[in-house]
């Protein structure tokens, strides 16, 4: 049993649990108070936000500027949910858990539909889909809503309240998540085609529009509990640590056996050379369209996370500038390192955030745009491979395929 | 009935036409070569072919099967397999983790291994090199590893695009001994070339592709005989 636990599997496991624990005794003890404690699980969902980023611009080479969409997604979308169950309404977790699974199962007739036909266009295939998760969130509010609500409310209603909230609390993460990860889908279908610079402006204008939706919610969208550019308040504060832990693990988890995964080489192996790897047989836009996937899920879980903890919720935070912090933390801590991007992001915000916020004179909120691009110049001039490098902790080290190597050779861009 | 058989091909980039209906035919364990000047539309027609490119018109079959509107993915499933111009190797990687990607699509572990041996027979060179990252070898070394990525797949049919570009007289000759090593081994292969006269004395038959149209097509030894060919591709005479 020792034995088995001294691979890298072990010590992870181990590791990861004296964490857990340890946290949890200084959290219980009162040693970490409300804000330390804020910092951990603010760390914690940047963290997972980044390593989304890292998924997508570090290993697969698409540049995003969209997790902030996507964090705000899964935000708004997970505290909808929960706000509505302890405003007595039980339409959040029916439409959102419902819907998922029915569009997941359209998309999966779809799937099959297209591909008995030669020669689909993008835009086919964009229409298809975006039909399929329309219909399935119509089917979800009018026909099911009306028949399980009530249904779920009495279900969950017979549990005792500490265990119907966390089930609620588990939908709400499940939907945020879901949420992000299907918008993310129909979105990155026609987007993820262009080549990764138009990907960055598009999906730099995702966070855009994200962001004036969500100010516009009680205007534009039928949301009035989000109350728009006021920001929503109210969002029960559900997020513990158990659940930011559970979480974040799972990211981590995840994250390492897909890139491990025969789908993890045709991720790193679009993002050294797609038309090659066309020609050993990956298909590309699968290989583009995983990671993104995946990568906006993690955000959008995250996003659940934090809104839980804030309670609070401002479009403000989700403003298309704040989209250059996973970019400068996944900078820094190595594009392609999943280390690298676990300890930055802890760091970042605990320094930043933390010890900053607490030494700092408050005008340092003014500046901090200017220096964090800063620091980023100096770091690209510096350590263009990041802080980390290559480095990984030997559970989430690959032995297959190893990450991008310096290579001496001036000719690797020549066009077919 | 032919392996690869293109009938009638148009294919455009935006506006501009590369290939005005071309159609030709490739039988099952031959060497065809495909000769032409710069953008005549050799490039294309291979491109199209496995499935980078998606014709205006015209119908590709394979193996009796159509394939004109396949995903490259697809078609590399169906051991028709593409070497690129230009060495399109995977530059950060090994050259062991390059030839490996060239299997991706197959699952018979055994198999791979044996492709792998037979790679490393015909380009021991590779052997030598197996730990170095694809982009820091020489540019006749890269050509090698490209076509010896390709054979990890185990074609049945190999489409070369100037597997010979750039390298020097003696590399010449050893690809093209090769290429008819790999030919007698049962892969019947199309290729592309500019350097018509090397092409055409290992290939069975050829096409002379201008403008994106055929012109000519025959024998090899008829072409190489042809003053029409002898002209333009085989520096007259
Ligand atoms: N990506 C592209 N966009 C626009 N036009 C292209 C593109 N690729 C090729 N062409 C044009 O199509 C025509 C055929 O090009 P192709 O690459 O097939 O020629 P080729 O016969 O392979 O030439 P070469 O021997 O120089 O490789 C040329 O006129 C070329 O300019
Ligand atoms: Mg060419």
């Amino acid at each position: 049993m020792l034995k088995r636990l001294k691979n890298p599997t072990g010590y992870f496991i181990l590791g990861g649990l004296a964490i857990f624990l340890v946290v949890q005794i200084l959290l219980s003890a009162g040693i970490l108070n409300n804000f330390w404690r804020g910092i951990i699980f603010w760390g914690a969902a940047i963290t997972m936000v980044t390593l989304g980023l890292n998924l997508i611009f570090g290993f697969n080479g698409q540049f995003s500027l969209g997790q902030y969409g996507f964090y705000a997604i899964g935000a708004y979308g997970a505290a909808d949910v929960t706000y509505r169950w302890v405003h007595e309404d039980p339409s959040g977790v029916v439409v959102v858990f419902f819907g998922l699974w029915l569009s997941l199962l359209l998309y999966a007739l779809v799937s099959v539909l297209l591909r008995r036909f030669y020669g689909i266009t993008v835009m086919t295939k964009f229409t298809a889909y975006l039909l399929a998760t329309i219909l399935a969130f119509w089917v979800a509010v009018k026909v099911l809503l009306p028949v399980l609500g009530p249904v779920t409310m009495t279900l969950l209603g017979a549990l005792p309240e500490a265990v119907s909230q966390q089930i609620v609390f588990f939908i709400a993460l499940l939907g945020g998540a879901g949420l992000a990860g299907i918008v993310s889908f129909i979105f990155g279908i026609p987007v993820l085609e262009l080549g990764s610079d138009y990907f960055g402006i598009a999906t730099l204008s995702f966070t855009i529009i994200i962001k004036v939706l969500l100010d516009n919610t009680d205007t534009l969208l039928p949301f009035p509990e989000m109350k728009g550019a006021r920001g929503m308040i109210g969002i029960p504060q559900w997020t513990t640590w158990p659940w930011v832990f559970g979480t974040f693990m799972l990211v981590v988890v995840v994250m390492r056996n897909l890139l491990h995964s025969s789908s993890g080489r045709t991720i790193l192996a679009v993002r050294e050379d797609e038309r090659a790897a066309e020609l050993v047989g990956i298909d590309v836009n699968w290989a583009k369209i995983l990671p993104f996937v995946m990568g906006s899920i993690f955000a959008g879980l995250a996003g659940g996370i934090r809104a839980h903890d804030m309670a609070f919720l401002h479009p403000q935070s989700f403003n298309f500038i704040q989209s250059f912090n996973p970019l400068i933390i996944v900078v820094f801590g190595g594009l392609g390192s999943m280390t690298g991007t676990i300890l930055t992001g802890f760091i970042w915000i605990f320094l930043l955030e933390g010890l900053l916020r607490l030494y700092l004179p408050s005008g340092f909120e003014t500046w901090r745009f200017v220096v964090y691009p800063l620091i980023l110049l100096l770091m690209m001039l510096l350590r263009s491979e990041g802080l980390f490098g290559e480095y990984e902790l030997p559970f989430l080290r690959r032995s297959a395929l190893p990450l991008r190597r310096k290579v001496a050779s001036e000719e690797s861009e020549e066009v077919a | 009935m032919s392996i690869l058989e293109i009938k009638d091909l148009y294919v455009s980039y935006g506006a501009i036409r590369a290939l005005h209906g071309i159609s030709f035919h490739v039988e099952e364990g031959e060497i065809v070569t495909l000769i032409g000047a710069n953008g005549a539309g050799k490039s294309t027609t291979l491109r199209t072919i496995s499935g980078l490119l998606r014709p205006d018109r015209g119908e590709i079959l394979y193996d009796g099967e159509e394939i004109t509107r396949l995903g490259g993915d697809a078609i590399v499933r169906r051991r028709l397999i593409q070497v690129p111009e230009g060495r399109r190797i995977f530059a950060p990687l090994t050259v062991l983790e390059n030839l490996e990607m060239g299997a991706f699509t197959r699952d018979d572990k055994r198999e791979v291994q044996a492709s792998m041996e037979w790679v490393f027979e015909l380009f021991p060179r590779l052997k030598e090199r197996l730990e170095q990252a694809g982009g820091t070898l020489s540019g006749g070394e890269q050509q090698m590893l490209a076509v010896a990525r390709a054979l990890m797949a185990k074609p049945r049919v190999l489409l070369m695009d100037e597997p010979s570009m750039g390298l020097a007289p003696i590399l010449v000759e050893e690809i093209f001994e090769v290429i008819e090593e790999i030919n007698e081994q049962g892969v019947t292969i199309l290729l592309v070339e500019q350097n018509a006269q090397m092409a055409l004395s290992v290939a069975h038959r050829g096409y002379v592709l201008e403008t994106g149209s055929i012109q000519l097509e025959g024998l090899s030894a008829e072409l190489a005989r042809n003053p029409q060919v002898r002209e333009a591709y085989l520096g007259g005479g």
